[in-house]
């Protein structure tokens, strides 16, 4: 039975939805104007999908996303799920308390603290140890691996703490070894969550522009960032065209998140 | 049905051994496994009985390899499994939960543990389609678990558990995740298969009727211990205990104390009852406090004027139950006992509530446990 909703709360949630994604639609629509002004629309028109293609600065810079976003992940991925199976499976060592807020912690911290004290983090390994050389790609990366790891070990641990023990032992019990039983039963079993702690990683990597601002170097300007500074010289609607392909990517993997991490045991 | 034959199994060489083994969780907290020593023949049909919380569960983690004992020994065909890992255990074990494989076809469950002990592939699938057969589910072998009912992936689990040729299975709970029906339907097949294999079964359960109706022995547990071990029959018959009678099936218990005892019988004066009772017992002291156990069944109605243990009461609630009814029956003194009737004629004449009753028991059919 579907609930009639009374007007005001109709109203109410209709004015919340255009808050939200009005603007988002209006960027998505104008993507496909015609016009070279953002604010006057003189009928569709791919022209600036187009363009796009041909904007070898973008095109750059998007690679440099995809790369960084793809390490950040993997490297998020692997450490992310080593938290997250100490924090669940070794219910009491020294400083697990800690060691769990610290994990956590990039959750909430302000990413203008964050990257400041990478950058500062970099800096100071440069003129320790004489790495890393200068900042770059490598350093948004491991800027990106701090906080993906953190997302992972949490995706991670809730999937373990639903995860039936005694699979584990009856593995044990049929004798394979533990690390046999991690491989062929734990592993395929939380590989949904591992998939979706990656996805997070990644799309968090992809968008991220203050903590990759603070860690980049000359030569590595990512996606978020050429979008940023392009505004400041005036919108072009390749801006647009270029936000919407980036919306569609990032919904698309959120989504496939989501559906991952809700994924039951044999419920395919 | 396999036959108790306690004699027998206690001479044969034991195949598991259990020496005063222990288990805490934490120091300081109570013992889950307290000083429990057993001894079970290759080929038995063994159960261990009580209430959830007694230990019985954490025993069989014990001799599975996932706990470590804090005290004891454990032996299994004469080896000490002590710093012996899980894997490497000859036990194979049946969780309650079944925990199948998901990602893993019921064929695929079935032939894991010959996997790890790297059997030719044809091997395997000859032993994996035989063990299916075995518990008849040979069509379904490609299933996945969450395609396959209660009762299918019950029997999944029983075929993972044996088919490694294990000479001892551990089995919690096996039957407790089934309905009523399969359940009693699946005991007779658990035992069909055990005998057939001839492998030695070890379960746990807090079901009294499973336990009676599978196993050749019982240990009754309580907070830890053994509190005692026989067949079926010596259990039910003979409780050693308030708790053990009281625990396995239903019982009318009276306290008294030893009036006086000549030629095999017990005089004891019972408030509750409102009556000196008669029971076949040795020679207590007089004056000895006792409990006078008697099973619901034992008790007549409407007995002859000339019989012991004449009691009076009143019936207070009645329950058909088809193959018997069982009478709540107050005594004057206000005890509130439990008698069941078989309604052996199909217009059997119930005892209506309210009714005035006379009841009795033979001194024979009643039991003299510590008060």
């Amino acid at each position: 039975m579907t609930h009639r909703l009374s007007p005001f709360l109709a109203v109410m949630m209709a004015v919340g939805y255009a808050f939200l994604y009005g603007p988002i639609a209006s960027l998505v629509a104008y993507s496909f104007n015609a016009s070279r002004l953002v604010t006057v629309w003189a009928g569709f028109s791919t022209h600036w999908y187009v363009e796009l293609m041909h904007n070898e600065a973008i095109q750059h810079a998007a690679l440099i996303s995809l790369e960084i976003a793809v390490t950040a992940a993997s490297g998020a991925l692997l450490l992310g799920t080593m938290a997250g199976y100490a924090l669940q499976r070794y219910r009491r060592f020294r400083g697990r308390a800690l060691f769990g807020t610290l994990v956590t912690a990039p959750l909430v911290m302000p990413e203008v603290i964050t990257g400041l004290s990478l950058l500062l983090l970099f800096v100071a390994l440069e003129q320790a140890i004489g790495w890393p050389r200068g900042r770059g790609i490598l350093t948004i990366a491991a800027a990106h691996i701090t906080l993906g790891t953190a997302y992972v070990a949490v995706v991670v641990e809730a999937r373990l703490a639903a995860f039936d023990r005694s699979l584990e032992e009856a593995a044990l019990d049929l004798g394979a070894r533990p690390f046999k039983v991690f491989l062929v039963i734990t592993l395929p079993l939380i590989a949904p969550a591992l998939a979706a702690g990656w996805l997070l990683a990644f799309t968090l990597s992809l968008d991220d522009l203050v903590i990759a601002s603070f860690t980049s170097g000359p030569s590595s300007t990512t996606l978020p960032m050429v979008i940023f500074s392009s505004i400041r010289l005036g919108v072009s609607p390749q801006i647009n065209a270029l936000a919407t392909l980036f919306l569609v990517t990032v919904a698309v993997l959120v989504t496939g998140a989501g559906r991952l991490m809700r994924t039951r045991d044999g419920g395919r | 049905m396999s036959s108790p034959e306690p004699e027998r199994s206690a001479k044969a060489a034991s195949y598991l051994r259990i020496e005063g083994v222990g288990k805490r969780f934490a120091p300081g907290a109570a013992a889950a496994v307290d000083g429990v020593s057993l001894d079970i023949a290759a080929g038995e049909f063994f159960a261990l009985l009580g209430p959830s919380g007694c230990g019985k569960t954490t025993l069989l983690r014990l001799l599975a390899g996932f706990e470590t004992p804090d005290a004891g020994r454990i032996l299994i065909d004469g080896v000490d499994m002590a710093g012996v890992p899980p894997y490497r255990r000859p036990v194979n074990m049946m969780f309650q939960s079944y925990a199948l494989f998901p990602h893993m076809t019921a064929a695929e469950n079935v032939g894991f543990g010959l996997r790890q002990d790297g059997l030719p592939k044809a091997e395997i699938a000859a032993r994996v389609a035989a063990m299916l057969d075995l518990v008849k589910l040979g069509p379904l072998a490609r299933r996945k678990p969450h395609q396959l009912s209660g009762g299918e992936r019950q029997r999944v689990a029983l075929a993972r558990a044996l088919a490694q040729e294990p000479k001892l299975v551990l089995l919690d709970e096996p039957l407790a995740a089934l309905d009523r029906k399969l359940r009693e339907e699946t005991r007779f097949e658990l035992v069909r298969i055990q005998q057939r294999v001839g492998v030695t079964f070890l379960m746990v359960t807090h079901d009294q009727e499973e336990a009676m109706s599978m196993a050749s022995r019982i240990a009754v547990m309580s907070d830890g211990r053994i509190v005692q071990l026989g067949t079926p029959q010596q259990i039910y018959e003979e409780p050693a205990s308030r708790f053990v009678a009281d625990f396995i099936g239903a019982v009318n218990l009276f306290a008294g104390r030893v009036a006086g005892a000549a030629a095999g019988f017990l005089q004891v004066d019972s408030a509750e009852a409102g009556t000196t009772l008669v029971v076949e017992h040795a020679p207590l002291p007089a004056g000895s406090e006792v409990a006078i156990a008697v099973r619901p069944e034992k008790i007549t109605l409407a007995p002859a004027s000339t019989a012991p243990n004449r009691l009076v009461g009143r019936v207070r609630g009645a329950a058909y139950r088809g193959e018997a009814s069982t009478y709540e029956v107050e005594l004057a003194g206000g005890k509130l006992l439990r008698v069941t009737l078989p309604n052996t004629g199909r217009r059997t004449e119930g005892y209506a509530t309210g009714q005035g009753v006379m009841l009795a028991f033979a001194p024979a059919a009643a039991v003299v446990l510590p008060p």
